[in-house]
């Protein structure tokens, strides 16, 4: 899923300084797995800035509404009818979704309510790392199942470099070095020679070398 | 034991702590309140094993979101207490209120509205 965090409440409330209603969009997709941007968390941003302007003495009415997702223009179209009746509107969903508004109001202000951090997974409640980059030329099959461009600091496809000791990463403590994880995985496989075999070049063109990515699916026109 | 504590402590039951979400307790203070605190079972005593422990951490997420909006985080707090000891419910309540009426105030409500 792509996760993302909540922007900090100061970065918010100076978006909406100058707002006296506005209304906060959740995301029922990516966000809401993430605790990030689903209806409950467009609650509590609800709340928080209601009692952030309030305590200003400058009340601000705050709408909330969480659509089924925001990366769809399908799911856009229900806020035809009120789009023009905010001075801002916040959303919470991944960056896709503040573009997907204000492309589709162009007279709305949008504003995105949350950082978009990575493409990753839980790995415990309330924890959540980074397991892809989207290169768009998948190979972790060739690397016991895990992503060196990911999840290695310097996405390396011959590590381990220099820095890795005792399983973790130099650039942070709390980062698992993955080829450690990598190596150990292969030498339980018996695998490990599949690193010594040598491979073309990863054709990066998929990734954003390429300039910005798009997919098209004849079979799925309508 | 028909103990006496502060009129000015309402309660709002829950069948657990773990129930008290971030919005219960934003909410509390959206609608007036001076300060609120959740008074839960003593640790490691949860019928529902975590509960007390899940609203001490929403507990102290809405001290940090206070802070945020430069608010005293004290406003809020978390007790623990047994279900069988009236006299510290008591003492916890007193406790609170004399910290909020140190504090004054909520400052979320503006004299106006008070007075209203």
């Amino acid at each position: 899923m792509i996760v993302g965090e909540r922007k900090p409440l100061d970065e918010i409330l100076e978006m909406v300084k100058d707002a006296k209603k506005i209304l906060i969009v959740g995301c029922k997709g990516c966000v809401t797995v993430c605790n990030a941007g689903g209806t409950k968390e467009v609650g509590i941003l609800a709340a928080t800035l209601r009692l952030a302007r309030l305590k200003e003495d400058n009340p601000i009415e705050i709408d909330e509404m969480t659509l089924e997702r925001q990366c769809d223009p399908e799911y856009i179209e229900i806020l035809e009818e009120r789009a023009a009746n905010y001075d801002i509107i916040l959303s919470m969903a991944c960056s896709i979704g503040p573009q997907y508004i204000s492309e589709k109001f162009p007279e709305a202000i949008v504003y995105p309510a949350l950082n978009t951090c990575f493409m990753g997974g839980a790995q415990e409640h309330g924890v959540w790392a980074e397991f892809c980059q989207a290169c768009g030329d998948c190979k972790i099959h060739l690397f016991g199942g895990y992503c060196p461009i990911a999840r290695c600091s310097k996405s390396l496809l011959n590590g381990p470099c220099g820095g890795s000791a005792d399983g973790k990463c130099e650039v942070d403590k709390e980062i698992d070095c993955v080829w450690h994880l990598i190596v150990n995985k292969l030498m339980k496989q018996g695998k490990l020679d599949q690193l010594t075999q040598v491979k073309p070049l990863k054709n990066w063109t998929t990734s954003r070398d390429g300039g910005p990515r798009k997919i098209v699916r004849e079979d799925l026109k309508i | 034991m028909r103990l006496q504590y502060s009129p000015n402590v309402k309660i709002i039951m829950v069948p657990c702590t773990g129930r008290v979400d971030i919005l219960h307790l934003l909410k509390a203070f959206e609608d007036g309140a001076d300060g609120v605190y959740v008074a839960g079972c003593m640790e490691g005593d949860c019928h529902y094993l975590t509960g007390n422990l899940k609203a001490r951490r929403r507990v102290e997420y809405v001290q940090k979101v206070l802070e945020s909006m430069g608010v005293e985080p004290e406003r809020v707090a978390m007790y623990n207490m047994s279900a069988a000891d009236g006299p510290r419910f008591v003492q916890v309540a007193e406790e609170f209120k004399s910290k909020i009426q140190e504090l004054g105030p909520s400052p979320f409500i503006k004299p106006k509205d008070q007075a209203a």
